[in-house]
């Protein structure tokens, strides 16, 4: 069941499925922040064990983790600078890849 | 644990097999429990590796961001992934294990020999990231139709 949590003038970022057992079973969970870090920043302080399967041991995103803000990738934005505005949510977005080649 | 019915898992084989050689790939659509990943539907998409797609499959981030918009529309979620290995066992390969992403997703592969579908298995991610894990498929009778 898709829930949410979040406060207001906070931006909704959607979590994947396999990550909402870390945020209580919620969909969405509301960061504060005026950038896509602070706001990544506010939802690992809200919730510190998404850290270790957001980022790498560099503190770095995951290779495979990438943010969009609304339609967006903020790669090709100004990556974690990439400024909110109210109306914007965010997705944690995983790209996927493998075969078998080994 | 996934469960799911047999139509979802021949929609996939019908995949792989329409694929071969290629490998083909797609999302798997439900709910996530406590216990198991509940896959209702699977949607198909395009295999993005520019080459050797007999080997390799990607699925890009704005295929995934389109496809979890489209799923949430249908108060669904992606709960895991498939993809075919053709001419090769159903098992996860090394690349496979380097390119996984989130513990918790339902990883399902089909092998496809000679252009027929072969073995089909599940597996997830195990929480360190250092192996897959093997993953039972309890089959249920029936399903809502395939989008």
């Amino acid at each position: 069941m898709t829930t949410s949590y979040q406060t207001q003038s906070s931006t909704p970022i959607h979590i994947p499925t396999p990550l909402r057992k870390f945020t209580g079973g919620h969909a969405t969970i509301g960061a504060q922040g005026d950038t896509v870090g602070d706001a990544l920043d506010d939802l690992t302080q809200q919730f510190p064990v998404l850290k270790q399967h957001l980022y790498n041991d560099e503190g770095v995103l995951r290779s495979f983790v990438n943010v969009y803000r609304n339609d967006e990738d903020i790669r090709y934005l100004d990556g974690e600078n990439t400024p909110l505005a109210v109306t914007d949510t965010l997705s944690i977005v995983p790209s996927i890849a493998g075969g078998c080649l080994d | 644990m996934m469960r799911t019915s047999p139509d979802i898992l021949d929609a996939i084989r019908a995949h792989g097999q329409t694929a071969y050689p290629e490998e083909c790939c797609g999302f798997l659509l439900g709910h996530a429990t406590a216990e198991n990943n509940h896959v209702v539907a699977v949607a198909p998409v395009e295999n993005r590796q520019s080459e050797n797609r007999e080997r390799r499959y990607t699925i890009t981030p704005e295929d995934y961001h389109a496809a979890d918009c489209r799923a949430r529309r249908q108060s669904l979620d992606i709960v895991g992934f498939y993809h075919s290995h053709p001419d090769h066992p159903a098992r996860p390969s090394a690349t496979d294990l380097a390119e996984a992403t989130f513990p918790g997703y339902t990883y399902v592969i089909v092998s496809i020999r000679d252009g027929h579908p072969a073995d089909l298995t599940a597996w997830s991610l195990a929480a360190d990231r250092s192996r897959f894990n093997a993953e039972a498929i309890d089959l249920l009778p029936a399903t809502i139709p395939t989008p």
